[in-house]
């Protein structure tokens, strides 16, 4: 009885209503996935800066445009802020020599500090109706509009910069250090580059994050990793799943905004079925091992310890 | 074209595992010398190619290439003299990477790395000309991932690479040890067409003394660290395996571990 209950009280066209601001807050995601795909995948480095730099992108942007500077500007510094805390982790790592993912936490709990000095507090909130938001979730059409438009330039200004000489060594270094030396190029400085490329985008996100929303908080940021990682991994399963062999370099990129997209759509789900918030990050951890076991277990499967396993107890039988 | 004075390297320094590699290596090599380096396992020879290549700094010494000092650059940017061919097929190229995408960054060795794009239409032609000259189908596969090729098409495509931008110095670290005889063979007939015919100084590292013997214009032989024989001209002209083992023996004290080096 309880149970039928439960469902007559969900409401379907409340999930349909949260739609568009969900994907909203997906291509945010997506975008900030972006990022995270460049150092996961394409570096092969395992960046933690990113809970960090999503946060400060949040938190510089809401106290900029507070202090009366336009909220396109206020973004731009943002980025910037991002930028250094990726060269921040980029200079550990390179230079002082600890390893990849000790850098990445050093830097994020750095900003911890930071973003709580630059709020003055935990958190701070913007107002839609006094200051001009790029995006809100008080104006939801001209909102995804905006973050398609951000989507598509990004994705083909990345397309275009891995295509570069440039772009093509960072993807080099991230698949074979060593040959990449033997081609006289300082791995050093393409590590140390991604790094601050990826947190652009991470940074960019998170002040998108804080202008939708209409606020910024120290805790934005906290788990922004899985978050990213769950959307590379959710686009890169699906797409390899519809697009298969004809997968391209654009439209990867484009599924991991898309990743982003499901991530949240899904997310919304839950929350439809109102799952506990408390319950969202193992809800989102667990989406992520999930992801991550599929290619792993279906490799498994497919070999010949397993047919021969099989073969031979049939042969018992 | 090549200079090593007095080179010194130990490992572990210290510790128990404390190795003299090269106890004074003095080597001079002038241009278009093709040098064929044998010894036993751990005599230095792959050690001091990667002194050369500048993997890790020598603890004594200098090096010089083409008259600059390069003993205090580091590897990548002595890259810009030096191509290099690796033992293991995985080392020399990025296998998720296409072989057009390879070649891409080889021809760009030591250039800094701009924003134009990474490939062009008249740079895919020349790839296309000079990987039909390896006669290995690779031509018709450009876009292939490298991953997706064989030990022995890794290997030519490596030294592809290595020479696509003329190097002044060639480095070759017993790049056919890890191939199939006949695959070696291949690869080893490759690599003194493509010396000899861009007159290239080349090193090259090996562990067969037929294919020492064979190959290049002078003979090196180390041992313990140090280079013991110098043969060049006739001399090595009329060079056997026996003549060989024979100065190997009264050089070093010891005899050569011959299975190895004489069955394969």
């Amino acid at each position: 009885m309880e149970l039928i209950a439960y469902f007559l009280s969900l409401k379907p066209l409340n999930l349909l209503s949260a739609l568009p601001g969900n994907i909203v807050q997906g291509i945010i995601w997506g975008i900030m996935a972006l990022g995270v795909f460049i150092t996961f995948r394409l570096l092969n480095f395992a960046d933690l800066t990113v809970d960090g730099t999503f946060a400060a992108g949040g938190a510089v942007t809401v106290v900029l445009i507070l202090a009366g500077i336009p909220a396109p500007i206020a973004l731009a510094i943002a980025t910037i802020v991002g930028l250094l805390g990726g060269l921040v982790t980029g200079f550990l790592h390179t230079i002082l020599g600890i390893p990849d993912i000790l850098a990445g936490i050093l830097t994020q709990i750095s900003f911890w500090s930071i973003n709580l000095l630059v709020l003055d507090g935990a958190n701070r909130a913007v107002n839609v109706d006094k200051y001009h938001l790029i995006v809100s979730l008080r104006n939801i059409s001209s909102s995804i509009v905006t973050m398609l438009v951000f989507a598509a330039v990004l994705v083909s200004i990345l397309y275009w910069y891995f295509g570069t000489e440039q772009g093509s060594a960072i993807r080099a270094t991230g698949n074979n250090p060593q040959m990449v030396k033997a081609q006289g190029i300082n791995i050093d400085f393409m590590k140390v580059l991604a790094l601050g490329l990826s947190n652009c985008l991470v940074a960019f996100s998170g002040g998108l994050m804080s202008q939708f929303q209409g606020f910024a908080d120290i805790k934005m940021g906290q788990g922004a990793i899985v978050i990213g990682l769950a959307a590379v991994i959710i686009g890169e399963v699906i797409g390899d799943a519809l697009i298969g062999k004809y997968m391209n370099f654009y439209i990867k990129l484009v599924f991991v905004v898309l990743g982003g997209v499901i991530y949240y759509f899904v997310i919304g789900l839950v929350m439809w079925l109102r799952m506990p918030t408390d319950l969202l990050k193992l809800f989102t951890a667990s989406v992520v091992a999930i992801f991550l076991a599929i290619p792993y277990l279906k490799a498994k499967t497919n070999n010949s310890f397993v047919f021969a396993n099989k073969g031979g107890a049939q042969k018992n039988a | 074209m090549l200079k090593l004075r007095n080179v010194h390297k130990t490992f572990d320094i210290g510790s128990i595992n404390e190795k003299a590699a090269l106890c004074g290596i003095d080597l001079q090599l002038a241009e278009g010398d093709f040098v064929t380096v044998i010894g036993s396992n751990g005599a230095g020879k792959s050690t001091m190619l990667n002194a050369i290549a500048g993997v890790w700094p020598v603890d004594e010494g200098s090096i010089s290439i083409n008259g600059t000092d390069v003993t205090a650059l580091p590897e990548y940017k002595r890259a810009q003299y030096i191509g290099r061919v690796f033992q293991n097929p995985m080392t020399g190229t990025a296998a998720s990477m296409g072989i057009e995408e390879n070649l891409a960054l080889a021809l760009r060795r030591g250039d800094r790395r701009t924003l134009r794009w990474y490939i062009t239409k008249t740079e895919r032609e020349h790839y296309y000309t000079e990987l039909k000259k390896l006669g290995l189908g690779l031509e018709d596969r450009l876009t292939d991932k490298v991953g997706l090729l064989s030990g022995g098409q890794r290997q030519a495509l490596t030294l592809l690479m290595a020479t696509l931008k003329k190097p002044k110095l060639l480095l070759l670290d017993e790049h056919a040890a890890a191939l199939d005889p006949a695959t070696a063979t291949t690869v080893l007939d490759l690599t003194n067409n493509i010396v000899l015919e861009n007159k290239l100084t080349a090193l090259m590292v090996t562990h067969n003394m037929t294919e020492a013997i064979r190959h290049g214009n002078r003979l090196l032989m180390m041992n313990a660290g140090k280079i013991i024989l110098d043969i060049s001209g006739e001399e090595k002209k009329r060079l056997r395996i026996t003549d060989l083992l024979e100065r190997f023996k009264e050089l070093s004290g010891v005899q050569m571990e011959t299975d190895s080096v004489l069955l394969s």
